[in-house]
């Protein structure tokens, strides 16, 4: 067995099982300590496809997550005050709900991405932060919808065949849709469109000389990262039973920078492991100490300074001296300093 | 009357912005390090003057700590850390640089607490003036444009007037040549890098009495100083000063005539929460249409 599967195998054992451990243990917060761990792991995952795959250094990947989680709280909200929405009286349902959430998270995507890569390098970073505090801002101004304060919901979404207020339930569905998540992006990045996207990674002008439209690549990675970042929000939504702006604030964006780092830059399962590092270590110096960030912000700091590779690459990279001659860790070659 | 006034209200935010703005911008064309941790020198240094001025009952004295204690931990921070990025890529400076704020905002916490203090003022700087017939304007805002206006022709003497600016111009144009020559780059990185610290202590000093004086102060302005260099073209002091000026005044502008605009156009209900949110969200709207027209900003540092 290779290590990567090695890895994959333990991950996914690591969640299949924690609801047996957390019952076991009689710790039913082991559960919802998971079930965001699986949630923030697909949007730093769907981060990861920009960053470690696309070279888009996107600093508003927060707006989809923000979006996703508000459309779902919209609906409620006019379903639950029997308010319609432009004549529409809302639905509970997931299937008619969720698709509509990533809809709008793929229209963000497209105009988004599209007026965006018309830049690269700090005006890349700083036109995606702008559009997403654009975002921030105006789901802080809808006042109809709480403001700043954001929505509290009454209940979660329907699914048949599942009970989504039972936590375990929700806890598989969630852990479920991100191996989903997770194999389609490997399978993305392994397929031809994957290697055009590192192509343009390495060389754009290399790869348009081979008569390739590098904005049609891009603009599609754009908008299937925001619709990754978009069901992770929408499944935040149903796990909190709230959204508020914060959800897209550029602070959050800046955390799924983080974790993506935290667990090392286009491997996508590492930034799964970033968010379970990073949310784990919120969780537990925040026990110990209100002053966390002391003590985080150096740490996050030190994995930037020196742990080039994050978690995974660390665990990929005990192979080597083993066996001298195989592949370094896909890591250490996809990583380029931009001109 | 209430254009000039808010033209004048513009032009104090736009000196606010354009005090952050320049040394962030010298920064990243020099040094190419995106700095996130800029604002946390401003919150440095409005808290210095503020707790200063709090223990010694002098104003000036107060001045004196902002700049000091942000070239200080200015000094602290580039030898400690901003140094290590130069060689970097944009993702890891934006990752350190934010675990530095993350790390200032708790430092501040721990050292005065979380209530925001109140910096105490002399009694001139809180009268107003008659700065034309029938438009009383306060000294504290009219102090705050001289303070911009003085660092904009003071940048523009250093930079093109003096031997250092020289080596500034150099370094941006080709850093590597510049250290050929003998000159010590690593210092001279470290000095602007403080110098562009000390503005943010200024900044911050000249800002405690209007703003409140608060954990977080350093992030929320920071950001619209980032589009204020983007929009300038990132790099260039000229151009972070047409960006703040822009920005300033699209922000103080749109405070005021966005509301009434949008009430003629759409019903009250649906005018009073978009406003809210376009006001907000000006800035960015403006620096989403001139990187369409201009990628590279307005006047960027190299043609």
């Amino acid at each position: 067995m290779s290590r990567r599967l090695i890895i994959d195998l333990a991950c996914l054992a690591t969640f299949a099982l924690m609801p047996l451990v957390a019952a076991l243990c009689n710790e039913p917060f082991l559960v919802s300590l998971f079930t965001r761990l699986a949630i923030y792991g697909m949007a730093a995952a769907s981060l990861d496809l920009l960053i470690g795959y696309g070279a888009m250094v996107s600093f508003g990947h927060a707006a989809f997550f923000g979006l996703g989680g508000y459309v779902v709280g919209i609906i409620a909200f006019h379903s639950s005050q029997a308010m319609p929405l432009w004549g529409w009286e809302g639905s509970n349902s997931a299937l008619v709900v969720w698709p509509l959430a990533l809809l709008c998270c793929a229209l963000l995507g497209l105009v988004m991405g599209y007026l965006s890569l018309r830049t690269s390098g700090v005006q890349f970073i700083m036109i995606t932060l702008a559009f997403s505090q654009m975002l921030y801002f105006i789901l802080g101004s809808l006042s109809l919808y709480g403001g700043d304060d954001g929505i509290l919901m009454n209940e979660r979404n329907t699914l048949p065949g599942l009970d989504l207020n039972d936590a375990n339930q929700f806890y598989y569905l969630c852990v479920g849709l991100l191996v989903v998540w997770l194999l389609f992006c490997r399978r993305l990045v392994g397929s031809r469109f994957g290697f055009v996207l590192r192509g343009l990674k390495q060389s754009e002008r290399r790869t348009v000389s081979l008569g390739l439209k590098p904005l049609r690549y891009r603009l599609t990675t754009f908008v299937i990262a925001g619709l990754g970042a978009g069901l992770a929000g929408l499944l935040w939504a149903n796990y909190a039973l709230f959204v508020s702006p914060d959800m897209g604030a550029w602070q959050k964006s800046g955390e799924l920078m983080a974790m993506v780092i935290l667990g090392g830059v286009g491997t996508l399962l590492g930034p799964v492991l970033g968010a379970a590092v990073y949310l784990g270590l919120e969780q537990l110096l925040s026990l110990w100490t209100e002053h966390w960030l002391l003590i985080f912000g150096p740490l996050l700091l030190l994995v930037v300074l020196f742990g080039r590779q994050g978690i995974y690459g660390l665990l990929m990279a005990r192979q080597r001296p083993r066996k001298p001659s195989a592949q370094p860790a896909p890591v250490a070659t996809t990583r380029e300093v931009h001109p | 009357m209430l254009l000039l006034e808010q033209l004048l209200n513009g032009l104090q935010y736009s000196a606010l912005l354009f005090l952050l703005a320049s040394g962030l911008t010298l920064i990243f064309g020099i040094m190419g390090v995106i700095n996130l941790a800029h604002g946390a020198f401003y919150m440095v240094g409005a808290f210095c003057a503020a707790h200063t001025a709090i223990a010694s009952g002098s104003f000036w004295l107060g001045g004196l700590a902002a700049l000091a204690g942000a070239a200080l931990y200015g000094l602290v921070i580039e030898t400690g850390i901003i140094r290590r990025l130069y060689n970097r890529d944009h993702l890891d400076q934006v990752l350190a640089t934010l675990a530095v704020v993350f790390f200032s905002n708790e430092l501040i916490t721990l050292l005065f607490g979380r209530s925001p203090p109140a910096m105490p003022t002399p009694d001139w700087y809180n009268t107003f003036v008659e700065v034309l017939p029938g438009l009383m304007y306060p000294v504290s805002r009219l102090l705050f444009i001289g303070a911009g206006l003085l660092v904009a022709l003071g940048m523009w003497l250093l930079i093109n007037h003096t031997r250092l600016g020289m080596l500034i111009r150099a370094g941006a144009d080709d850093h590597e040549m510049v250290g050929a020559l003998g000159v010590n780059i690593s210092r001279l990185y470290t000095l602007v890098f403080v110098f562009g610290c000390v503005l943010c202590g200024l900044a911050g000093f000249m800002a405690a009495p209007l703003l409140s004086v608060e954990i977080g102060m350093g992030e929320k302005v920071l950001i619209t100083t980032f589009v204020v260099i983007v929009v300038g073209g990132v790099g260039s002091v000229r151009g972070a000063l047409v960006g703040a000026l822009m920005i300033g005044m699209v922000d103080s502008l749109g405070r005021a005539y966005i509301p009434q605009l949008l009430d003629q156009l759409l019903p009250a209900e649906v005018s009073g929460a978009l406003s809210a949110g376009l006001i907000s969200a000006s800035a960015y709207i403006v620096m989403a249409l001139v990187l369409l027209v201009r990628p590279r900003g307005l006047l960027p540092a190299r043609a």
